[in-house]
């Protein structure tokens, strides 16, 4: 019965991927892996947020990721889980002020996958970072180890958990680039909800495609990473900043 | 003719004992049972949150762990450097610098998110965490120290022990280079990210632990009616707490002092040493003067001047403790306060607290666990000391004997 289910599944997910290419947002075309394909390093997953298009009123990006993952206030915003916050950003010597989503940079080199010392935080070959929650110990050296605060630790006990993003109190958690709607040929909630806005100001797609529009654009404009000194190389791009 | 050292353990019919042992146990307790309500509920019945991750129990841990491989010091101190004096006293050496870490080992595992985990720890290994490296340094740290324990307290084993004293001692200074290296490899936090952190608390660590161990031996002094230390080794080692504590005040002043010369950590130190609300009285009045300049001066000022030497020596080693762990406070804990810096030179805000000091305050189920790691210390200090004879029943008479086998081996080595 489980493998009927299992074949069925295989079945619906090869079949999307037979079809190819899907069209997900506005020039952005991903295709869906099949369950028995292996991550590849020939992909490198990444967004680039314009913060020229970013509204300060906005959350959408916040909103969607809260949805898609569950995530609620307990009104202790110090321990609230937070994968995706807006940060306004203000120059003290010129006034101006920006305001734009930061979550998990998913660093090419990063610095919470070095420190974690069971090896549960870990980055795929596709350049995403995640946790494993089933050996993750609660130690929160990621936390500390992390520059973009992007780490949170579930300081909670759960309730109605969505079954394709488990989470465990007393364990780490961030934002997954929402992995379980790439890996089936999607956009992370928050690309999509800011797509639906009519902003767009947030685009996700294949760094390593040279021909995906997220690799056009940070061919054709000036992008920067937060705290690219620390050379940690996020693959969350910065437009406008 | 020198007598043969002899020792004993702890009178266990002794009410004091008892008195001193189930105290111990009901910290150690309670501790446990702060540690389950934590679990049960989740880690926000703490004052911890995701800007101050690592808290109270931490800076506790932390000190324990530090001034563990400092209390092994005098035991080092006879056999590596063949300090006649202390010689005796190594026994009690090596077993508070094994309680003192398992106190602070206890507190770290009891706040892990999933203590029930912690065999993990071992069944999955990510070399290049130095959080990792430190797991084989704090085991290694045992058994180097029980080997070492038994080649002093077992004939047979008399030639293992020097080459076990030297390896005791070299593990020590790689453990407690560990421990620092955990914020100072830390990229994200300007006032941790340091060359200078694993020095300064192998230096911190000499002065914490020489401070605790003196606890210890003068608990013992009152508590056995026996006079230690020796008239010798107390002259002793009030001159080495007075080197350690400057050495550690030094450490602390050049690391201050680099940070303060690099323009992007000026606003860190700034608020480390001046802004803070409770950080920068923490450091300047509860490190640099209580646990500092202060025990400096009771120990150098001639003996009985001020009061009897032990007094001012158990004084200055109690306020060098109380010292130790307002550093750790400052250390730990303010360093997580000072909000990251995302863009530098930027003023930031948001929902979840960017660009805003972080408000700290322990809660009392916190505190339970943290105290609770002092408990867990003490009680295996008790029991050791009952189960094992650890106690030199004649210093003078040790001291004589260690002074004779130095001679012997310096007119060998001539």
């Amino acid at each position: 019965m489980s493998e009927s289910c299992d074949v069925s599944r295989r079945g619906l997910l090869g079949a999307v991927a037979a079809f190819g290419a899907v069209s997900l947002a506005p020039g952005v075309m991903l295709y869906a892996r099949s369950a028995d394909e292996p991550v590849s390093a020939k992909v490198r997953w990444g967004m680039l947020v314009d913060t020229t298009q970013c509204d300060k009123d906005c959350d959408a990006c916040v909103e969607a990721c809260n949805t898609e993952f569950g995530l609620v206030s307990h009104g202790r915003p110090d321990s609230d889980p937070q994968w995706i916050r807006k940060l306004t950003v203000t120059d003290p010597s010129t006034g101006r002020s920006q305001s734009f989503p930061v979550m998990c940079q998913h660093c090419a080199h990063p610095p919470c996958v070095d420190v974690c010392p069971t090896g549960a935080s870990f980055k795929r070959a596709d350049g995403i970072v995640l946790i494993n929650r089933h050996i993750c110990v609660g130690c929160r050296y990621c936390e500390m180890a992390c520059p973009y605060m992007a780490r949170n630790f579930v300081h909670e006990n759960l309730t109605d958990q969505k079954p394709y993003a488990p989470r465990g109190k007393g364990t780490s958690e961030a934002c997954t680039m929402c992995v379980h709607r790439v890996d089936a040929g999607g956009t992370p909630a928050c690309v999509e909800a800011c797509s639906k806005s009519g902003r767009v100001a947030m685009l996700f797609g294949d760094l390593n495609d040279p021909n995906s529009e997220i690799s056009k654009r940070v061919r054709s404009v000036n992008t920067t990473q937060i705290r690219s000194d620390l050379r940690t190389d996020p693959g969350v791009r910065y437009q406008g900043l | 003719m020198t007598t043969p050292i002899t020792y004993h353990t702890i009178d266990g019919r002794n009410a004091g004992t008892w008195v001193v042992l189930i105290g111990f146990i009901l910290l150690s307790a309670l501790g446990g049972l702060a540690a389950l309500y934590m679990e049960h509920n989740g880690h926000w019945v703490t004052g911890m949150t995701n800007h101050v991750v690592w808290g109270l129990p931490h800076v506790f841990a932390l000190f324990l762990i530090v001034s563990s491989t400092g209390a092994l010091n005098v035991a080092s101190i006879g056999s590596v450097f063949e300090k006649a004096p202390y010689r005796p006293f190594g026994r009690l050496s090596g077993l508070t610098a094994l309680a003192l870490q398992a106190g602070g080992l206890a507190i770290l595992v009891l706040d892990l998110g999933r203590s029930d985990r912690m065999v993990t720890f071992v069944t999955y290994y990510n070399f290049s965490s130095i959080f990792s490296m430190n797991v084989i340094l704090y085991s290694g740290f045992f058994g180097f120290v029980i080997f070492y324990l038994w080649t002093m307290m077992d004939q047979r084993m008399g030639h293992m022990y020097r080459p076990a004293a030297l390896f005791a001692f070299i593990w020590r200074l790689i453990l407690t280079t560990g421990s620092g290296s955990i914020f100072g490899f830390m990229i994200s936090r300007s006032a941790y990210h340091s060359t200078l952190v694993a020095p300064m608390f192998i230096a911190l660590s000499m002065s914490f632990g020489v401070a605790m161990y003196c606890l210890v031996m003068l608990w013992l002094n009152a508590s056995t009616g026996r006079r230690y230390p020796s008239p010798e080794l107390l002259r002793r080692l009030r001159i080495l707490l007075a080197i350690l504590v400057g050495v550690s005040l030094y450490m602390v002043l050049v690391h201050h002092v680099t940070n303060l010369y690099v323009a992007e950590r000026r606003d860190v130190e700034r608020f480390l040493l001046v802004d803070s609300g409770i950080y920068a009285p923490l450091l300047w009045i509860g490190f640099g003067l209580l646990g500092s300049l202060i025990p400096i001066f009771l120990v150098l000022s001639p003996a009985g001047s001020i009061g009897s030497a032990k007094a001012t020596l158990g004084l200055a080693s109690a306020l060098v403790v109380l010292g130790g762990n307002c550093f750790m406070y400052v250390f730990i804990v303010g360093g997580e306060a000072f909000p990251l810096e995302l863009f530098p030179g930027k003023i930031l805000s948001s929902a979840a607290g960017d660009g805003a000091i972080a408000s700290y305050v322990p809660s009392l189920p916190e505190i339970v666990l943290a105290i609770g790691g002092y408990g867990v210390a003490g009680l295996l200090l008790v029991v050791g000391l009952w189960a094992f004879p650890m106690l030199p029943s004649s210093f003078a008479a040790a001291e004589q004997k260690a002074e004779a086998e130095a001679k012997v081996r310096a007119t060998a080595a001539h």
